[in-house]
């Protein structure tokens, strides 16, 4: 079972989350009318073998959205914190 | 060498008592290949035997990091169809299930293929109304199709819950009868057997660390056996497309998931059919040894383990006990996990890259399997044009760039995001 260390309330079941995706992705500007970059955030994944750092939302706790970093080789998870607290990427 | 396997060669043999002989040679790398396929699975051991056998190209070299065979080749739950939707998806799978109801003369090889017939429930009124329309489009492509009222399912699939207290009422289904399922071990073997009798070299044990290139073009391979040089390479590797394709500087629509499948201890034959559960992504079949084979959703996170989650036995179980309550008792032999190639719109890649004289094959979400014998033609055709097969043409690269995905489902990678 994949366990998440939730900074609120503790390591918990992946269970307890939804997935939300790569979080190394940053969004293009509001407005931006460039293609490639839609195309970029949209559709292209680097799909890593290997550290990962990834969103995570509490749905059935704090409900907060978490930024883990996993190995998806090995699925060894790391540190996990809270989204809000990335600044801007 | 094997020679040709026939009924008379199997009697023949037995009086023998000596073990088989290989069926295929363990090749050591040349230095120079005119095609290079990456990946000895199913789908890489048929495009090189296709490239052979309607091209005429026979240098030609499997390289397979493991050994074939070993990766979702094996690890699938056997099903072969050809009841789709969209325009492009209807033809191009009938066209491999039409190859799949040869293979086992064309590569003289038994594939076990059992046309046992698949029925797609439908638990409401509309989702019949989809089914029908879904029935037309592939009769009027020349495709069986049978449209089943619940009478007729409950004469068919007696045993499926019709309880007035069912979560799912059933309310019909549609049937294709040339639908089934093949023993997917033996067409790896046998495309390697019949590819190898045609001079492709299987290179076992060799992995890719990255490509030769020349400018935008693509020369050969580096791997730990040393360099091979090649006049043109593809990328056939499944869940490991966005790996590889990264060593060529490539970043793919694709994101690696796993999708797990179950077997329980034999019991007898009862389950005559393939049956897909309408309700979820859930389908079920009895193989010949008696174990019910299933499967589900992926987990749906990515990942590279090949290694499932448990609260996934949990859901796909309470799918198989809503459909066949009388199998609640059944306990799990194995379940084990592949590495899926997701892509946002559910649809594979077929076709050139960037780069020059580098293809792809791969993203194929939950249907590498039944796509095994199109897939390795029309990627052979592929490599040995320089141009798509036109039953691929909708299946390119860049058609998110173009704004042309093919939804047949919308069960992409983004599960996580529904």
């Amino acid at each position: 079972m994949l366990r998440i260390p939730c900074p609120h309330c503790g390591e918990r079941d992946y269970t307890e989350f939804r997935y939300g995706g790569d979080a190394s992705k940053s969004r293009p500007p509001h407005g931006s009318t460039d293609p490639r970059a839609w195309l970029d955030h949209v559709f292209l994944f680097d799909n890593p073998k290997g550290l990962h750092v990834e969103f995570w939302q509490h749905v059935l706790g704090c409900r907060q959205w978490l930024v883990l970093q996993r190995n998806t080789a090995t699925n060894a998870v790391g540190e996990a914190r809270l989204a809000r607290r990335r600044g801007p990427s | 060498m094997s020679s040709r396997y026939s009924a008379l060669a199997l009697a023949l043999h037995a009086l023998t008592g000596k073990p088989w002989p290989r069926a295929w040679r363990s090749a050591d790398p040349k230095p120079a290949y005119d095609v290079i396929i990456i990946g000895g699975g199913g789908h890489g051991l048929a495009a090189a035997y296709y490239l052979a056998a309607n091209h005429g190209i026979e240098r030609v070299a499997v390289v397979e990091r493991s050994h074939i065979g070993s990766g979702n080749v094996g690890r699938n739950t056997t099903l072969v169809r050809s009841n789709y939707l969209m325009d492009g998806n209807t033809q191009f799978f009938e066209h491999s299930l039409k190859l799949w109801e040869g293979l086992s003369h064309e590569l003289n090889f038994n594939i076990m293929l059992s046309q046992r017939g698949q029925i797609v429930l439908a638990h409401g009124p509309a989702q019949l109304d989809v089914l029908a329309r879904k029935g037309n489009i592939m009769r009027l492509n020349g495709i069986d199709a049978e449209l089943l009222e619940r009478a007729d399912v409950m004469r068919v699939l007696p045993y499926l819950d019709y309880s007035p207290t069912s979560r799912f009422p059933i309310y019909g289904g549609l049937m294709q009868r040339r639908a089934g399922t093949v023993r997917h071990d033996a067409v790896a073997w046998g495309y390697a057997r019949a590819a190898d009798h045609l001079g492709v070299d299987i290179i076992e044990g060799c992995e890719v660390r990255g490509f030769l290139r020349d400018g935008d073009r693509i020369t050969g391979i580096d791997t730990n056996r040393g360099k091979i040089a090649a006049g043109r390479t593809a990328i056939s590797v499944a869940g490991h497309s966005s790996h590889v394709a990264a060593m060529a500087g490539l970043r793919l629509p694709v994101e690696s998931h796993l999708l797990q499948a179950f077997v329980t201890e034999p019991v007898k034959p009862f389950v005559d059919h393939v049956i897909s559960f309408g309700a979820e992504l859930f389908y079920i079949s009895q193989s010949d040894k008696g174990g019910m084979v299933f499967g589900g959703h992926i987990d749906g996170f990515n990942s590279y383990t090949q290694r499932g989650q448990f609260p996934k036995v949990e859901s796909v179980a309470q799918c198989a006990v809503a459909l066949i309550p009388g199998i609640s008792r059944l306990r799990l032999l194995r379940h084990w996990a592949g590495i899926q190639d997701m892509t946002p719109d559910g649809s594979p890649f077929i076709g050139r890259t960037p780069l020059r004289n580098l293809y792809l094959n791969g993203g194929w979400c939950y249907q590498g399997f039944k796509a095994t014998p199109a897939a390795g033609s029309c990627l052979a055709y592929t490599i040995a044009n320089d141009t798509e097969h036109p039953l691929v043409r909708h299946l390119a690269l860049d058609r998110f760039e173009r704004g042309n995905g093919h939804d047949e489902y919308g069960i992409g990678n983004w599960t996580y995001r529904q």
